[in-house]
């Protein structure tokens, strides 16, 4: 049972910080564009598939570096060229926008590297486990990324407390048009700020593709659940993704390794309607529910808590 | 005072224009009638009948992102719960031999679209926006979701199927074949668009304009904008019940597919290539992407990519869809002013159409090598056969691509020119552009 609490915590902290490298970016572009991008996933995709493209050229360390400034790039063109044109037609146009893109850029991922995982390995140097707990060995690789997504979280951290750029950005979490106002070059800023969002997303699916599958459904699949961490932790605020990041990854992790039912636990006591169609929910287990736990989340804070956890804008 | 009242009042409409409008009715319900005696093969019933459903679905949209304003993107939920209460209907009175024919059963899905919409409606309206979109999305994953799970009530992966054809019999018809189907949709079709237009000239209808526009003046002239988009809420989950009901009795099949993001987005897709701004907008987008997804299909394996390149132009270049584009040009067409614009589009089509070949054989090249690598270089795509691997396709379509782009810049340029030109035209006639 220790044993069970300290490797989903681990796990569960783990998928936390990868989901926060997502949301942060997602909720940063929210707040100063107003407009939330349907195709952060994508990018999160992007950089799986072009971090294993360039491993398979050059090896990992160069991929893991040039693939986000890859996906960077080509999200500040998306920006630039897409979002900026769209801006005029309002709100829902830019929504539409990037579901669009989503859409678009799943088929084209699909048409280079197919509808089956590809072969994107761990590379060699961390392919052995770090420590032994109980009777489980825990992969360094995934201390890896733990490290990773923790110094990328510092050093958003340091650049949005401590430097110029950061003030700006934080300026204009709160106050979009008074930036403007002020006379700071906002297009510019807000094609940074959309280049490094999605550069953070690349980064995540950089290092999220060799542990987990590499496959051009896997935008569809998390793209949701980071619309649920920015809803909950509350549209527009960072401690809020955070804080609904760790949440759910944690939940979610929880519920997997947990394999309880009603009728495990209420066996003996079985009403006679638990045989009808009601059989599927007296029989399944919480592991098997746990895709819709994050879901259920999000209604249970809409109806309790409709800001989100931390929010404070009612947009 | 009856002065006063007649200036706020918009006039009657004259007898004239009543019975135009009725004419229109009329002529629709002819012309479905008709429809079968000049397509009367099996494959063409089958068209027109999916063109049916995506028409009641896609009308049913609207009501939430054109009439008020609501970003929807789990829509099919109440499509596809509506289609698997219906399979599960027929079903039962099939074994039980109720005395309920199948043309009322459409109405079942209805009331079940009407049912969860009321349910999940209440908290997902209380914001619009990016908010409401959000939650939409998570709702469409929790029941889609929730039902692989409960696989005794959906079926799993399989789906549950019915047989339509063991209800009670209407005049001797027993709904086996196409045609008897198309006629049951088209009625309902029929009905359900003139409900759905009904509903529009309501002063609900009206009201649901107005929070799309402008909610805090609603709420200052004392409605609860909250309260009106729970109410299109509901409405709209009754017509998308009622087109799931109608696509669960035409296939006789309801899966998990009927509730997914693909369902979703291909009503979103629809919707808005159509046209959001005007009521036959949805109309046009069923019946385009209808064809174009059975068309496209036959002509090239990624007619999905083509499918989403062509909503992004239309987000990009033409918010208001095809619908609006065409309404775009009445005023033109009333004061005469068309001829103005007409060259400059002839003008501009001609390297805007380069681009989109040159476009087209550099995508379908990159297939040709990325999805089946290996395979004969000739190629057949859109009817045309080329060669891959030759290095002239790959000069001609890098030529088309540029060339085409740069020349279509100037293109259409001149084309804004001739329209701004066309417009003041337009106004000088006195004529509102």
């Amino acid at each position: 049972m220790l044993e069970l609490i300290v490797i989903s915590t681990l796990n569960g902290v783990l998928f936390g910080m990868l989901l926060f490298l997502m949301a942060s970016g997602l909720t940063v572009i929210f707040s100063m564009l107003g407009v939330l991008n349907f195709a952060h996933a994508s990018f999160y995709m992007l950089g799986a598939f072009f971090g294993f493209q360039i491993s398979r050229w050059f090896g990992f360390w160069p991929a893991l570096l040039i693939a986000p400034l890859l996906a960077g790039a080509i999200g500040a063109g998306v920006e630039r060229f897409g979002l900026r044109r769209v801006h005029r037609n309002g709100h829902v146009a830019e929504l539409l926008f990037t579901f669009g893109l989503a859409f678009v850029i799943e088929e084209v991922a699909q048409i280079i590297w197919g509808k089956s995982p590809v072969d994107f390995r761990i590379p060699s140097l961390l392919d052995f486990s770090a420590f032994t707990i109980f009777s489980t060995n825990y992969p360094a690789y995934k201390m890896f990324m733990l490290l990773v997504s923790i110094a990328i979280f510092v050093g958003l951290l340091i650049v949005l407390k401590k430097t110029r750029i950061g003030l700006i950005v934080q300026a204009a979490l709160t106050h979009p048009h008074m930036v403007g106002h002020l006379g700071h070059n906002v297009g510019r800023i807000f094609m940074l700020v959309f280049g490094v969002g999605t550069a953070l997303a690349a980064v995540a699916g950089v290092i999220a593709g060799p542990a987990l599958v590499t496959q051009s459904n896997m935008a569809g699949l998390l793209g949701p659940i980071l619309f649920v961490v920015v809803v909950v932790g509350g549209l527009g605020s960072l401690p809020g993704a955070f804080v609904a990041s760790l949440l759910i990854g944690l939940v979610q992790t929880f519920a997997v390794s947990m394999n309880g039912s009603l009728s495990g636990a209420f066996g003996p006591l079985s009403p006679a309607y638990a045989s009808t169609w009601l059989a599927d929910i007296w029989g399944v287990t919480v592991a098997q529910i746990a895709p819709i736990v994050p879901y259920v989340l999000l209604v249970l804070i809409l109806i309790f808590r409709p800001m989100g956890l931390l929010g404070t804008r009612d947009t | 005072m009856s002065e006063f009242a007649s200036t706020v009042a918009p006039p009657l409409p004259a007898t004239t224009e009543k019975l135009k409008f009725y004419l229109i009715w009329v002529v629709a319900a002819v012309a479905l009638l008709l429809l079968p005696n000049i397509f009367s093969s099996g494959g063409s019933l089958t068209t027109f009948s999916l063109i049916g459903i995506s028409i009641v679905f896609s009308l049913s949209y609207n009501i939430l992102l054109g009439q008020t304003g609501m970003l929807s993107f789990g829509h099919a939920v109440y499509y596809g719960l509506g289609g698997f209460l219906v399979i599960h209907a027929i079903n039962i009175i099939g074994a039980d031999k109720l005395p309920i024919p199948l043309p009322v059963v459409p109405l079942i899905g209805g009331l079940t679209g009407l049912l969860f919409a009321a349910l999940l409606g209440w908290v997902s309206t209380q914001r619009s926006g990016t908010a409401f979109a959000m939650i939409s999305l998570g709702v469409a994953e929790l029941i889609a979701s929730s039902a692989l799970i409960l696989r005794t009530f959906f079926g799993g992966e399989a789906g549950v199927s019915a047989n339509r054809t063991k209800l009670l019999k209407l005049f001797g018809w027993n709904f086996g074949p196409q045609i008897q189907i198309y006629y049951l949709v088209a009625a309902w079709t029929l009905i359900a668009v003139i409900a759905m237009y009904a509903l529009t000239r309501t002063p609900l209808g009206r009201m649901c304009n107005a929070v799309r526009d402008n909610p805090e003046r609603v709420q200052f002239v004392g409605y609860n904008p909250h309260v009106v988009r729970y109410l299109a809420f509901c409405f709209s989950g009754f017509f998308a019940g009622i087109a799931g009901a109608l696509a669960a009795i035409n296939f006789e099949i309801a899966n998990s597919a009927y509730l997914g993001a693909v369902q979703s987005g291909t009503v979103l897709f629809a919707t808005y290539i159509g046209g959001i701004g005007f009521f036959i907008g949805p109309i046009v987008g069923a019946i385009f992407v209808t064809f174009l997804s059975l068309g496209l299909s036959d002509l090239t394996p990624v007619w999905q990519l083509y499918f989403g390149l062509i909503f992004i132009v239309v987000v990009l270049f033409a918010p208001g869809g095809i619908t609006g584009l065409l309404m775009m040009h009445r005023p033109l067409l009333k004061a005469g002013t068309l001829t103005k614009v007409l060259p400059s589009y002839l003008i501009a089509l001609v390297p805007t159409l380069a681009m989109i070949t040159g476009l087209v054989l550099a995508i379908e090249t990159i297939v040709h090598y990325t999805v089946n690598p290996g395979d004969d270089s000739h190629i057949k795509a859109f009817g045309v056969n080329f060669d891959a691997a030759s290095p002239y396709i790959w000069a001609m379509s890098v030529i088309l691509l540029i060339g085409g782009y740069l020349a279509a810049r100037k293109t259409w340029t001149w084309v804004g020119h001739a329209w701004d030109s066309a417009t003041s035209a337009t106004r000088e006639k006195g004529i509102a552009a």
